[in-house]
């Protein structure tokens, strides 16, 4: 009888632990808990925070931010002069990349060393690059010597490259490429190289082995890349200072919301800037990844 | 069509060849040679496996042949055309692949498809051609998979059928059957047999299986270190391999080194510490010289009386295994032989052993790489 | 054997000739690109070590006067020493804080989990700017603006998910019958994650702390946006240097700017004998 009743007691607690371990649940998501909490505490709060912030402007209502920045057509063109820029400079990116990584994907001598050089352009940061480029590409700039040099323009009339939309869309390039080359080097690694030797058996050249096995295998992980590169680019925001045309051509949103913020301390409308821009981000990473679930995205291994 | 074996009834025909000949075929990778100068005439509608351990050589012939692999040397030629220069696309052989490689964005219907479509063959005639081999692999209710969704044994029929759809001269197989469990493999191995008879096709399979080669092949190629060892068909191989190399591939587990003591028009008889038998010479072995000896397991027998003994073991593991037993037993020299016998032996017994001397083979003592390739085929098959 | 050598060269020959034209315009773009990196580069380099350079293709003269007056104008004694400060703690708080959220991560599957992934990418996808000026915000609320901490706040923010992302496969790559075994042998869990775990994870922990470490260095916007004048890394002064006009030579900003790449340079140098470029940017497997 009293055996019994042990058991009883002792049943539920036990079994809960088990339940909870069956699913997962167990003191091991205790080492989660550092890491959640910090990025809580130092993101999502910030975000919710600034979030409350842009509802709260010293004038014009709940919305009043929102309508103030979409209201002049100063700021609201940003968004589209920050498209403008990060669009072409994303699909030539990605554009490059395909083609030169699939002339590399096999191993070559040197290859090690020309991904590292690669990598260097993308830990310079876009700070040291919009400092170069200005040297670089500007009027009396190597670049625009050899121009000379080679007669493609008339001297003393260099082109207008830097203080301007080619300025920023270079160095979108410069720090971009690589980064998108590399992701693309790595997808198409990922893709088993018995696939393409299949195909070559079945019959199919070099053209159809790519537009029928490797591209579609690559299209989802290059639409991620296109993602990637345009996240940076769409938050370009030093170099539209340095190289560009801050006041005009290459006011991009990131300035227009680090000017409100803190430069006129209009923390409301600054921050509303940055939610309207994380917005505008989101959008476009969401329709790419809309399309990209028409796609095959599953192992690429080669088994299937 | 020279084809007389089908029946007109037939959908699909492989296109017929006379002869593919390979002189001399060689791949190096810088200083290694992964495959010397090779020769082979193969007949049209023949099955032919290159056997050998990994690391032999035989997967580097079969992409050379395939074109996935420039040559280093050497020729093919079929039916009198060169086609080594040809890149893989334009040779128009089928590949079966070790993983399959099937293509995972596209179901089973297009990957089987997929040549044809290359080829720019009308959408009908894909559509008959691809149903058909659908049935011939019995896999008419996954054609809308994705190879993902099936299980190894499917992928490897859809890998087949890719290969067979295009009536290809000749189809490649590298090792199909190596990545499914034991009881699949034997099902596929019938399905194979059953393909290459009803389709007629000329196959040259890589394996490092011997009872898949010598249950499969019309001829055998076994290569040894990227050299060819023997070429031969099954039973001449079973029964007369030509050096203890193959033998051990063949499935004679016991090979002693021993001594042969004197050499007579065919029979010799070899001696060791506490050992001597006579056996049979294939080769030329000299009296004096140091052999290799190769006994299957099952003609090792045990002697009625110590008298016609050849030598005496000591039993260390016995296996039951139903009809027989399986027995390990150490010779007095330290020398593990192995025998199958349907006597009740226990472990620690005393066994005197007996040879026929028609199932004793005796070969020239080759260098030590053959004892160490003797372990493989045991533990591969 | 003539014959045979004859036709292989002529194989050979075939193969060059039909990879040319692709393989031309590709290197051709290549070596386009890197000689635009290089120019870049090599003109900053050649700037901080020129007496002036108006125009033509050479500074008029050599110097290496502009270091030393970079070094004491912009105080980079000062600026270095906060710099790698920053960069090391971040290191340190991130790989604490992550290695064990990567390890739960990469072990347990529980309800929530997607969440909580959710919750590692945002900070890697949202651009920096987006949530660096909220987070600005509130830090000057809380009176952290301008702060070392603050700074070091803001940097673990997309530090610690870049460390769960890196540190993931190098887990899930290590047999989970391991753990189980040194159980079985009775080993505490202490004991299985000093001896077994930490161990086998130390290159990993490596690579995702060096990754950090070149990412926190080269990070501008967050530190930007949240450091004041006392808690500037070398390139948030970089940049207050050169777009602030007129008073600085060109020269001397270019020479801050290569004692900015050479740091970076060997940083990198350092990286690479131990993680794969392309761990630089992303995942090595997705």
């Amino acid at each position: 009888m009293s055996a019994a009743t042990v058991t009883v007691a002792d049943a539920p607690k036990a079994a809960l632990r088990h339940r909870l371990a069956e699913r997962g649940v167990d003191r091991t998501l205790l080492l989660l808990l550092p890491g959640v909490i910090a990025m809580a505490a130092l993101f999502c709060y910030p975000f919710i925070y600034g979030l409350g912030l842009s509802f709260q402007p010293a004038k014009g209502g709940v919305f009043g931010a929102y309508s103030a920045f979409f209201g002049d057509s100063f700021s609201e063109g940003t968004i589209w002069t920050t498209l403008g820029l990060a669009i072409p400079a994303s699909l030539i990116n990605v554009g490059l990349s395909v083609p030169i990584s699939y002339r590399m994907r096999g191993d070559f001598r040197g290859k090690r060393l020309l991904l590292t050089l690669l990598v260097v352009p993308i830990t310079l940061g876009t700070v040291l690059t919009a400092e170069g480029i200005l040297e670089y590409f500007g009027p009396v700039g190597w670049f625009n010597l050899t121009l000379q040099k080679l007669g493609l323009v008339g001297a003393g009339h260099p082109i207008t490259l830097v203080n301007d939309y080619w300025g920023v869309l270079f160095s979108l390039i410069i720090s971009g490429f690589p980064f998108a080359f590399l992701l693309t080097h790595s997808y198409l690694s990922g893709i088993h190289p018995a696939l393409e030797k299949a195909a070559a058996t079945l019959g199919a050249g070099w053209w159809q082995r790519f537009r029928f096995v490797t591209f579609p295998l690559l299209l989802p992980g290059l639409l991620t890349t296109f993602c990637l590169t345009f996240v940076l680019a769409f938050s370009v925001f030093p170099s539209a200072i340095m190289v560009g045309d801050p006041d005009g051509r290459t006011h991009v949103i990131s300035i227009e919301a680090y000017e409100q913020a803190l430069q006129n301390f209009n923390y409301p409308q600054g921050c509303a800037d940055a939610m309207i821009m994380t917005a505008a981000m989101l959008l476009v990473i969401g329709l790419v990844m809309g399309v990209r679930r028409f796609f095959y995205t599953g192992s690429t291994g080669g088994k299937g | 069509m020279t084809d007389t074996a089908q029946t007109p009834a037939k959908t699909l025909d492989a296109q017929r060849f006379n002869e593919l000949r390979l002189q001399g075929i060689s791949r190096a990778y810088g200083a290694h040679t992964a495959l010397h100068p090779l020769d082979l005439t193969v007949r049209g509608g023949e099955f032919i496996a290159l056997l050998g351990p990994s690391g032999c050589g035989k997967t580097t012939a079969l992409n050379s042949i395939a074109g996935l692999l420039p040559l280093t040397a050497g020729s093919i030629e079929l039916d009198g055309r060169r086609i080594d220069t040809l890149p893989p696309e334009k040779r128009g052989f089928g590949m079966v692949f070790q993983n399959y490689a099937l293509f995972p964005h596209l179901s089973v219907r297009r990957n089987i498809a997929f040549g044809l479509r290359m080829r720019k063959v009308s959408k009908a005639e894909t559509e008959r051609r691809v149903s058909a081999v659908l049935d011939l692999v019995r896999l008419n209710e996954h054609a809308h998979k994705l190879p993902g969704q099936l299980s190894g044994g499917q992928q490897q029929r859809v890998a087949i059928a890719r290969a067979i759809v295009l009536e290809p001269p000749l189809v490649l197989m590298d090792e199909p059957l190596s990545n499914l469990d034991a009881a699949l493999r034997l099902d596929m191995r019938a399905e194979i047999r059953r393909i290459h008879q009803e389709f007629g096709l000329t196959t040259l399979y890589v394996t490092h299986d011997q009872e898949e080669a010598l249950s499969l092949a019309d001829r055998l190629v076994v290569l040894n270190a990227g050299r060819v060892a023997q070429v031969g068909t099954p039973s001449e191989l079973y029964e007369s391999p030509r050096s203890a190399y193959v033998a051990a591939f063949m499935g004679y587990r016991n090979i002693l080194s021993l001594r042969a003591e004197s050499v007579d028009a065919g029979a010799a008889t070899v001696v060791g510490d506490g050992v001597k038998f006579a056996g049979t010479v294939s080769a030329a072995v000299t009296a004096g010289a140091s052999v290799q000896v190769a006994v299957r397991p099952e003609d090792l027998k045990i002697a009625a009386g110590e008298a016609d003994a050849a030598f005496e073991a000591v039993a260390e593991v016995v296996e039951y295994h139903g009809r027989e037993f399986q027995v390990d037993a150490l010779t007095r020299a330290g020398s593990r032989v192995h025998l199958r016998t349907p006597e009740r032996v226990a472990p620690g017994d005393r066994l005197s052993l007996t040879v026929d001397p028609r199932r004793a083979l005796v070969f020239a003592a080759e260098n030590a790489e053959a004892g160490g390739a003797a372990e493989d085929p045991g533990e591969a098959g | 054997m003539a014959a045979i050598a004859q036709a292989a060269g002529a194989r050979r020959e075939r193969r060059a000739l039909r990879m040319r034209p692709g393989s031309w315009l590709v290197w051709a773009l290549v070596v386009f690109f890197l000689v635009n990196v290089l120019g870049v580069i090599g003109s900053v380099v050649l700037d901080s070590v020129g007496k002036t350079w108006f125009s033509g293709w050479t500074p008029t003269g050599y110097t290496t006067s502009n270091y030393s007056q970079a070094w004491d104008e912009f105080d980079l004694g000062q600026v270095m020493t906060v710099t790698f400060q920053i960069t090391l703690l971040v290191v340190g708080l991130s790989l604490l804080i992550g290695v064990p959220a990567s390890y739960a991560l990469a072990r347990r599957d529980f309800p929530g989990k997607r969440a909580v992934m959710l919750l590692f990418v945002l900070p890697i996808l949202v651009p920096p700017i987006a949530y660096g000026i909220p987070l600005a915000t509130m830090l000057y609320k809380v009176h952290l603006a301008g702060s070392f901490t603050g700074v070091v706040a803001a940097n673990l923010v997309p530090s610690v998910p870049f460390v769960v992302y890196t540190m993931t496969p190098f887990i899930e790559q290590i047999d989970p019958r391991l753990e189980q075994a040194a159980r079985m042998c009775g080993a505490p869990t202490r004991s299985v994650l000093g001896r077994i775990i930490a161990p086998l994870l130390l290159p990993g922990m490596l690579a995702a702390g060096i990754l950090v470490l070149v990412r926190t260095f080269g990070m501008f916007e967050l530190t930007f946006l949240t450091a004041g004048p006392t808690s500037q890394t070398l390139v948030v002064s970089l940049f207050s240097a050169a777009t602030s006009a007129g008073i600085r030579t060109a020269q001397n900003i270019d020479a801050m700017a290569v004692i900015y790449t050479g740091s970076m340079l060997v940083l990198l140098v350092i990286a690479l004998r131990f993680v794969n470029p392309t761990q630089l940017v992303a995942r090595s497997r997705d």
